[in-house]
């Protein structure tokens, strides 16, 4: 990639973000419209978007940006109310803005001119008092003598100003558009010529400010820098002010640009930002990706080493040892990195939320939870598209319109709840709605109707619930523009299950539809527990292993696929693993059993042996796989040979069918 | 994968011995052979794919022929090998293991010597058959990978 691409790229991918900002911020808006902060919020955005726009050459979004944000600037200065109207003017907008940075060609100039007079309206709208002429924030000085009030502002932004992306130019523009200005550089800290270093800022500047603007407008040039720069504003009377108001200081206003390596000048202020806030770098994901596999193949590695390392010379062991803690520090710490709140997942379907309210006409408020919840970059990645298609049909399926919810007691406007919360090595992800909760004999119907199920079949609740996920289901009466397809239910439930998830449904009738995501930490690498079944060697997820026990003398001799087991004053039903492997090799005389357990849920599995605990890297199954419902995937051993990882969640359901089938056995037989 | 609507003349073949028969597999697809590897059982899996071994670092499932073909299943011997190949299964390429008893050469194909499978007289299903052709007084067939292993 050529550099200017690369610059490029680097604004599309940061414009994105001060957009999501935007959105959020006025998304925000809509609901406390007098809170300054978010308008601030919002307003930085859009300066921030045209200040870099117009240096990427994104002359079309920073004149876009440039209205757009005059308009805005209405509000920000209290002369406007944060309406509705143009908080939605606003969204349509940023939409706009997002066009014209990533489809420059296709975005539609007309478009842009309607939105902004729309814009326009919507703030000049509510002010009818006032003229409706926007201040003119087009940069420059405004010759001849004009009325109003002088002040002296001098500034001196501090050495660290210019690194951190701050352009004295820009304010010195900003403040010329705000009346006549004559501006001075202050030169007294400027170090002799071999002690200058380049990228500090060593100048101040005085400006002779005359304006009509109240102080604020003054204060607010300066609302973006940062802490150590020294600003003062002073009024001044008349007697003070030198006679020639109206000259330009040009070879000053120069000064930044030449003292300073471009580079450092023209960094975003975004950037910053962040930077001042915790040091953080922008890493490329690909060369995270890159290096977890290479972490993988190093946690194999090194189990092959401690394996070799084992009965050799004491030398040897140690080092082993040694590499096998920092290969397991590191193998963390890089998962860490990849590590992400969920909650920037959350903010993108407010948005989502806002746009389905105004289109269904249903009032709804989202009510997120847990947004600090970290969960692995490429699992957040992909739980976006499923995640949609859980608060859509929340919304659309879910929700009912507001006189039914009025006739059945309940607030008219509805509630998305969006939750997420550890437990255990697992995540889980819950989109629940107060809607009228699922129609059990409505979905028997329609699978009847569709030949999913057979008219005699005697269902569970839950087996009802699955059949949801059947792929061509789909119980809404109307096709709507949002659901209603069939298509979605069926697919979230495959992508959730690719991540090595599940998806449970819990609806209470008349309250609503809770819809939760089980999801694994992490996708690459767990720590595993290495047992033997026959000749075959398998690894069982660490996390979801309680405890192991001896299987009793009794029940060793027992066969039969299915017992109980006694585990301190619990019966826990167990599943002897030998004859799910069809194994023809005699068992061994002392059989292990694993406690396995998820929720509320506990399975034992007999096994020969217990190897130990074993790094698992977890690589996929092929295609041709597909069909073994038995295994979430498989891992390579120190001796290079491939084990099968047992997937807990199937072995759980297998478990639970033989305990049913064995009530209803015992049922029978009494 | 498959020949283009103008197959070239000439099809560079890997031959190969299974139960007794020769085989032919595009040369293009053929990434690798290498000699047995413990293989690792997949319970519950179909027949014909019921191993997986490691291949550098990789998991890739071995495909047993013999039984898609009814042939009799064998122990395996020193000249027994793992051809790996690049399959296209559900448009995702995948690598998968064949097993073979024995590996012969490379050598080329005339594709006009290429008829189709007979549809009577055959031990075997056609579907899993793209065409069969002589070499010398051998005959030498040419499987449809993609629909044995689907």
């Amino acid at each position: 990639m050529s550099s200017i691409a690369e610059a490029t790229e680097i604004f599309r991918q940061e414009a994105s973000e001060l957009l999501e900002q935007l959105e959020q911020a006025l998304l925000d808006l809509h609901r406390q419209p007098d809170n300054r902060s978010l308008v601030d919020t919002a307003f930085r955005a859009l300066h921030t978007i045209k200040g870099s726009g117009a240096m990427f050459g994104f002359d079309a979004v920073a004149a876009f940006v440039h209205d757009f944000e005059t308009a805005f600037d209405r509000v920000r200065r209290g002369l406007s109310p944060c309406s509705p109207a143009l908080v939605a003017a606003a969204l349509e907008a940023r939409d706009h803005i997002r066009a014209l940075i990533e489809q420059p060609q296709a975005a539609d100039a007309a478009h842009g001119e309607s939105l902004l007079r729309a814009l326009r309206a919507a703030v000049e709208g509510e002010v009818a008092a006032t003229p409706a002429a926007t201040p003119d924030a087009s940069p420059g000085p405004i010759h001849g003598p004009t009325p109003g009030q002088d002040w002296r502002v001098r500034f001196h932004l501090g050495a660290e100003a210019l690194v951190n992306g701050a352009n004295p130019l820009l304010m010195l523009d900003e403040l010329h558009s705000l009346g006549t200005a004559q501006v001075t550089a202050l030169v007294d800290a400027v170090p002799p010529l071999d002690e200058i270093d380049p990228e500090s800022c060593h100048l101040g500047w005085e400006v002779l400010l005359r304006t009509e603007s109240p102080r604020a407008a003054i204060e607010e040039v300066f609302i973006f820098v940062s802490d150590d720069a020294r600003i003062e504003i002073t009024p001044m009377t008349t007697a003070e002010v030198p006679a020639a108001t109206t000259a330009e200081a040009a070879p000053i206003a120069a000064v930044p640009a030449a003292a300073t390596p471009a580079a450092v000048a023209e960094r975003p202020r975004a950037e910053a930002e962040i930077g001042r806030v915790g040091g953080s770098l922008r890493v490329q994901a690909e060369r995270l990706d890159e290096l977890m596999d290479r972490v993988g193949e190093l946690v194999i590695a090194q189990a092959r080493l401690s394996q070799l390392a084992v009965g050799g010379d004491t030398g040897l062991t140690t080092v082993a040892e040694e590499i096998g803690r920092l290969v397991s520090e590191l193998r963390d710490t890089t998962m860490g990195i990849r590590m992400l709140p969920i909650g920037s997942l959350f903010g993108r379907f407010r948005r989502l939320l806002h746009d389905l309210s105004r289109e269904l006409g249903k009032p709804v408020e989202l009510v997120t939870s847990g947004e600090e919840t970290e969960l692995d970059k490429t699992m957040i990645e992909r739980l976006a598209d499923p995640l949609v298609h859980l608060i859509r049909n929340a919304v659309d399926h879910g929700l009912e319109m507001p006189e039914a919810r009025r006739a059945a007691g309940k607030p008219a406007g509805g509630v998305i709840r969006l939750k997420a919360r550890h437990a255990g090595a697992e995540v889980l992800v819950t989109v629940s709605d107060d809607g009228r909760g699922l129609d059990a004999e409505r979905i028997r119907a329609k699978a009847l109707e569709q030949g999913l199920i057979a008219a005699e079949a005697r269902l569970s609740e839950s087996e009802i619930h699955q059949l949801l996920f059947q792929p061509g289901f789909s119980t809404a009466k109307e096709i709507s523009a949002i659901s209603g397809r069939g298509v979605g239910m069926d697919v979230v439930k495959r992508t959730i299950e690719q991540l090595r998830g599940g998806i449970e449904i819990a609806s209470r009738p008349g309250q609503g539809t809770d819809v939760t995501l089980r999801l694994p930490l992490t996708l690459a690498i767990i720590e595993g527990l290495l047992v033997r079944v026959g000749n075959g060697r398998y690894v069982i997820p660490l996390s979801a292993v309680e405890e192991c026990v001896e299987l009793p003398a009794g029940e060793a001799a027992r066969s039969g696929g299915y017992s109980l087991l006694n585990i301190r004053d619990a019966l826990v039903p167990f599943l002897r693993l030998r004859e799910m492997m069809h194994c023809a090799t005699p068992a061994d005389p002392h059989q292990k059993v694993v406690i396995i357990s998820a929720g509320d849920q506990r399975l034992g599995l007999v096994v020969d042996q217990i190897l130990g605990s074993h790094q698992t890297v977890i690589k996929s199954l092929s295609r041709l796989h597909a069909d073994v419902k038995t295994f979430s995937g498989a891992t390579i051993l120190g001796d290079g040979s491939v084990a099968l990882i047992l997937d807990v969640a199937q072995l759980l359901e297998i478990g639970q069918a033989e305990e049913e089938e064995l009530r209803n056995r015992s049922r029978q037989a009494a | 994968m498959m020949s283009e609507t103008h197959p070239p003349a000439m099809l560079d073949v890997l031959t190969l011995g299974i139960g007794g028969e020769t085989f032919a597999i595009e040369a293009g697809m053929v990434r690798e052979i290498l000699d047995l590897v413990p293989v690792t059982d997949v319970p519950g899996a179909r027949d014909f794919v019921r191993g997986v071994v490691n291949v550098r670092g990789r998991i890739v499932p071995l495909a047993d022929l013999r039984w898609q073909f009814g042939m009799k299943q064998t122990a395996p011997t020193a000249d027994t090998r793992i051809i790996v190949l690049e399959l296209e299964l559900d448009g995702e390429a995948t690598p998968v293991g064949i097993l073979a008893d024995r590996v012969h050469e490379v050598t080329q194909l005339a594709t006009a010597s290429l008829e189709s499978a007979p549809r009577v007289g055959m031990r075997w299903r056609p579907e899993f058959i793209r065409g069969v052709g002589m070499r010398g007084d051998d005959l030498i067939i040419l499987p449809d990978l993609a629909r044995i292993l689907n």
